[in-house]
């Protein structure tokens, strides 16, 4: 790996060859354009109450435990600037981590896309089966987004091997053989007597007098995946955080499904982002205290469990841990982008988003969803043209700045969304001949707007306008490029007198 | 050229992303509390520990140094324990008096894991205590036992000792060995899943008892 040769290749880069954004493999890619996919969110009054309740009440408990210490602004700036660092130090950081890694008995694995991670994992498994003379047919996970993305599990599945979820949330989702639409609390969108319903569906053996209290839920869960917990072989998980100084690996959670899959089976795979580095151990001290206040609103989550490679005797024998890029380095490539890639995951900006309060998190189409997920998924995926729903995300928002104001790592999610939105302006323009409407409809605005004949003519003219309104509106959609912006909105009643007529019928004398 | 292995072309994607590197980014400002206003192990530091483990719903017992091993024995009276583990580097001295069966589990003589599941609880001692967080680090060290046994039993009691305690979470880690296996524990098992409303046990020890020794004098 230290072969002075390989070093020197590997500093050259590639000159001129973009770093590709993610395969079609996985789930940033939804069907439907947001606008598309809100309509119908905005018509499902279950839904909006769900997420009006668990965001509220997590903004709560948030806005507590961060009054709680004096110094987090300064944590917040001290965390921007480790992931700046981090970004900018990312090669020689990466072979620091495998450096570390392998020196305490782990195995590093790099994929460059959803199907090279899939494949590595599933021979992974395949390979313990081997070892322990009897193929596994099961797997048990801890929840990831890497793996969410990547879509692990039909991959899995695909290869004869059940992928089982252990966090509640997420055992929610897949029981329900629904999609995650939260980052933290993938089942955000489904209240306690939805889930009741479904475990009574979907869970053999469950007691059928459950109700819905959340402790009995909980206690459901227990019961359900105990055994499998304790017999299984493999685990699968993604990691919070990786330390290049010492190789050490982390995850965040509550309900000790996490500690389950990290300690009891023989062999453990992680599926980390290569963003998730920290420098050094130290660096813990700003993330550890950022993170859990900022994603479920406690001081500290109830378990986070660090390792680093084999400890003989305690915990995995076998352990790897597969870097993946999937379209990273593509978002590493654009110097405003890239802050995005600084994202912790903990879904403090999803929870403050007006905009993610009444859409849900089913409407960005990605597993990143809210003002975090329409600032990432374009730069992982990239956006397509041709009504490419990805297309849609960087609009999928009011810019109010209130993830900006959450954000634990300080991202300027405001100024990216709108960053992007000029990118793909950009490439809109260059993928078309004709200008689009909205090229088009400025450009006319410049034209009118530069001259005050054509500017006091088109006043006039708007006045037009009033033969459509009612009650002081036009919510009359108007014809096509106008229905593009009338879709989404009312206009005001054009006022029976420009300014400049006003003027001069009230002050003309003065002049 | 020959095709890149997957290793190369991620690191060479990496550098043509990132360019010129000739500015370095500016140096990491650390101007938050790396200390706390109180001294480990001072008394309002093991006040504010035994209220934040309890605000997490964790239960506590104070007791002075020569009364630990007979508080051990309460909890376990209280709780109903007959069969507990320990791990194998544990004070002996801890369970005496105790007419219960202590199992020691070593890494190198490893209690299996569906033994571990018919036992009553688990008894340990600690690395560190972050009171500010109510958060009690375990190790793998000898006082900590393998993860594996404070994680299958349902109950769950620790013994910390003023002189473990730390105020804030950066004095904590920098105790802590990276190298080992680490695992910190704030309270019971809990969950936020449902209706992001916190509820305690799920998966780990659904109780979590801490008895929190004070300094001698």
């Amino acid at each position: 790996m230290s072969d002075p040769s390989s070093t020197t290749r590997t500093f050259l880069g590639l000159p001129g060859v973009p770093p590709p954004t993610a395969t079609e493999r996985g789930t940033l890619r939804g069907t439907r354009t947001f606008p598309q996919a809100a309509r119908v969110a905005l018509a499902d009054g279950q839904l909006r109450r769900n997420l009006g309740h668990a965001t509220a009440t997590i903004r709560a408990k948030r806005a507590a435990v961060v009054g709680e210490l004096p110094d987090w602004e300064a944590l917040r700036d001290a965390g921007s600037a480790i992931k700046t660092d981090v970004m900018a130090r990312l090669p020689e950081l990466l072979e620091e981590l495998e450096r570390n890694v392998t020196a305490a008995g782990g195995v590093v694995h790099w994929a460059r896309d959803a199907d090279e991670a899939n494949r590595i994992v599933v021979d992974l498994v395949r390979a313990a089966g081997v070892r322990h003379g009897e193929p596994v047919r099961q797997v048990v996970k801890v929840k990831s987004m890497a793996t969410q993305e990547i879509d692990l599990n039909q991959a899995l599945e695909a290869a004869g091997i059940q992928a089982v979820e252990t966090d509640l949330a997420e055992l929610i989702v897949q029981l329900g053989h629904d999609t995650p639409s939260h980052i933290l609390v993938p089942a955000i969108h489904r209240n306690r007597a939805e889930i009741r319903e479904i475990f009574l569906r979907e869970m053999p053996g469950v007691d059928p007098g459950l109700t819905d209290e959340p402790r009995v839920l909980a206690m459901a869960a227990r019961e359900h995946l105990r055994r499998t917990f304790l017999s299984a072989r493999v685990a699968i998980s993604g990691a919070n955080f990786g330390v290049a100084e010492t190789g050490t690996l982390g995850v965040v959670e509550s309900e000790g499904n996490g500690r389950m899959c990290l300690t009891l089976p023989d062999t453990l795979i992680t599926v980390m982002g290569i963003e998730k580095l920290l420098p050094t151990w130290r660096d813990l001290e700003v993330f550890l205290q950022l993170l859990p206040r900022s994603s479920t609103g406690e001081r500290m989550n109830p378990y986070t469990s660090f390792w680093t490679g084999v400890t003989p005797g305690d915990g995995p024998q076998d352990v790897h841990l597969v870097l993946l890029d999937n379209g990273r380095t593509a978002s590493l490539a654009d110097e405003v982008g890239r802050q995005a890639l600084h994202c912790i995951r903990c879904s403090a900006c999803l929870n403050v988003c007006p905009v993610y309060e009444r859409a849900g998190g089913h409407a960005y189409g990605s597993v990143y969803p809210g003002p975090i997920g329409a600032v990432l998924t374009p730069q992982l995926a990239g956006m397509h043209g041709h009504g490419d729903p990805v297309d849609s995300l960087p609009y999928a928002s009011s810019l109010c700045g209130a993830c900006f104001d959450a954000c634990p790592v300080k991202i300027d999610i405001p100024s990216l969304l709108v960053h992007l939105r000029s990118r793909h302006v950009e490439q809109e323009r260059r993928r078309r001949r004709v200008p689009t409407p909205e090229a088009a409809a400025m450009a006319a605005a410049a034209w009118v707007m530069s001259s005050p004949g054509r500017f006091a003519a088109a006043e006039r003219a708007t006045s037009a306008g009033r033969l459509l309104a009612r009650g002081g509106w036009i919510s009359t959609p108007l014809p096509f490029p106008l229905s593009r912006w009338t879709a989404s909105r009312d206009l005001p009643e054009p006022p029976a007198e420009t300014f400049r007529t006003w003027w001069r019928r009230t002050r003309g004398s003065e002049r | 050229m020959s095709p890149l292995d997957a290793r190369d072309e991620v690191l060479a994607r990496i550098r043509t992303a990132l360019g010129d590197r000739s500015t370095a980014p500016p140096p990491v400002p650390r101007e938050y509390a790396v200390q706390g206003a109180h001294a480990p192990g001072s008394a309002a530091l093991l006040d504010l520990l035994a209220e934040r483990l309890v605000d997490y719903r964790a239960s506590v017992r104070r007791c002075a140094e020569p009364d630990v091993g007979a508080t051990v024995v309460a909890a376990l009276a209280a709780r109903g324990a007959r069969r507990v583990v320990v791990p194998g580097g544990s004070d002996v001295g801890l369970l005496v008096g105790w007419d219960g069966e202590a199992l020691r589990d070593t890494p190198q003589r490893p209690l299996p894991v569906a033994t571990l599941d018919t036992l009553d609880g688990v008894v340990t001692g600690c690395a560190v205590a972050i009171a500010e967080t109510g958060t009690i680090a375990l190790d793998g060290s000898a006082a900590c036992g393998r993860r594996a046994i404070t994680l299958v039993p349902d109950y769950h009691l620790v013994v910390v000792r003023a002189e473990q305690v730390v105020g804030p979470v950066p004095e904590g880690l920098a105790r802590l060995d990276a190298r080992r296996p680490l695992t910190l524990v704030s309270g019971p098992s809990a969950t936020s899943d449902i209706e992001l409303d916190r509820v305690e046990g799920v998966h780990g020890p659904r109780t979590l008892e801490v008895i929190l020794v004070h300094p001698p004098g």
